[in-house]
């Protein structure tokens, strides 16, 4: 297992884990709730509920 | 080398590059877009100093426009505003096949939902909408009879915005219930991929089943054609296998013959991390191999 670290979820309030190696602008799954989260720092982690996919995403 | 990494998500691709450039202890810029602002003639300051601009933007708009200003400003960029355009809209990508000789499935463009019947009418059924931008098999239908087709063009007129009217149908391809995906840099393949469902869209996003899949001289002549008809680059090449006997039956559809194959797309900012997982290669490596490349050969060419 990676290493996790604990920050809060920015959606429920809740302490989560996610991977300790994340970076800023990387996406994460809440294990809280499953929602998409977006790393907004590092150091410490700080998490934002992540934009909605937009039409012209893609490959 | 220094690298600048545009990105407005850092998905499992980005970081697999990222990781593979600082292990070979390559300086990395991550540059976010939504922090940027592009002027007319000189690069925002996150550009200063980078050699190779990788563009991983998930949104066209951006990736189109951005690509433009790095040309603008002589920063090199992968892979190109050229390609980016060509790529970014399946009329162009079946255009560009299409001129390029390759074979690409039969297709036709309507403006109006009155002449878009015409066409879906004169396919017959089944045939394919899909819209011109767009990813992931978003929005594509598979039209089964008229009525279906009436509802379906009602709908994207009334509900869509502009590019919704722009009706793009296409042949069904009776493919052997997988598509083949190619990663290729400047048209020599790195890996590939079957991506396999029950489902008549099979894409990886939509949880297609993968496997590795060994390029034959065919798919490597057409991927080196379809590659350089979109102005090279890092790309993904999508086919199917056409004139398939059985295609309907699993048991021979892994295994059954098939006369050709179709280019269907080629995608330029493309994802690897199903493929990297299907295959033995190490796809990321095989990126960032090309990647000095592509730096050296500028290097060269300035001195
Ligand atoms: N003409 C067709 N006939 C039959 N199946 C098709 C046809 N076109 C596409 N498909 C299937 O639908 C899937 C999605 O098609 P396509 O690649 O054109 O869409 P997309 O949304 O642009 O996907 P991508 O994520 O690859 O950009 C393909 O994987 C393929 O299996």
């Amino acid at each position: 297992m990676a290493d996790m670290i604990t920050t809060e979820d920015p959606l429920t309030g809740e302490e989560i884990e996610i991977p300790a190696d994340v970076e800023a602008g990387e996406i994460v799954d809440s294990p809280a709730t499953g929602a998409e989260l977006e790393v907004i720092s590092v150091d410490p982690v700080t998490l934002e509920e992540a934009p909605e996919l937009e039409e012209d995403w893609g490959e | 080398m220094k690298v600048g990494l545009l990105y407005s998500r850092i998905r499992r691709d980005e970081k697999l590059l990222l990781s593979e450039l600082r292990d070979r202890g390559h300086e990395v810029a991550k540059i976010d877009v939504r922090d940027e602002q592009f002027g007319l003639s000189d690069p925002p300051e996150s550009f200063e100093s980078v050699d190779i601009v990788v563009d991983r933007c998930l949104a066209t708009s951006r990736s189109l426009y951005i690509t433009r200003f790095l040309d603008a400003y002589d920063v090199p960029v992968v892979n190109s505003a050229a390609t980016a355009d060509v790529c970014s809209d399946k009329v162009k990508n079946s255009l560009a096949l299409e001129r390029a000789g390759v074979p690409t499935p039969a297709t036709e463009v309507a403006f109006t939902t009155d002449s878009a019947l015409e066409t879906i009418e004169a396919f017959g059924y089944p045939c394919v909408i899909k819209p011109v931008v767009g990813s992931w098999g978003r929005l594509m239908a598979k039209v089964e009879s008229r009525s279906a087709a009436e509802a379906i063009l009602e709908h994207k007129a009334t509900l869509g915005h502009y590019q919704h009217k722009v009706f793009y149908v296409q042949e069904f391809v009776e493919k052997p219930g997988r598509d083949i995906r190619v990663v290729a840099v400047d048209g020599e393949p790195i890996a590939a991929m079957t991506r396999s469902s029950d489902h008549w869209l099979t894409n990886a996003a939509k949880g297609a089943d993968v496997q590795p899949f060994e390029v034959d001289d065919r798919v490597r002549e057409l991927v080196a054609t379809a590659s350089e008809a979109v102005g090279g680059g890092l790309l993904g090449v999508d086919l199917m296998e056409t004139g398939v006997s059985e295609p309907d039956d699993s048991e021979t559809r892994e295994t059954g013959s098939h006369a050709d194959y179709t280019v269907h797309e080629i995608n330029h900012t493309v994802e690897f991390k199903a493929l990297n997982d299907a295959v033995d290669v190490d796809v990321p490596a095989a990126a960032v191999d090309w990647l000095e490349s592509n730096v050296e050969r500028g290097t060269e060419a300035t001195v």
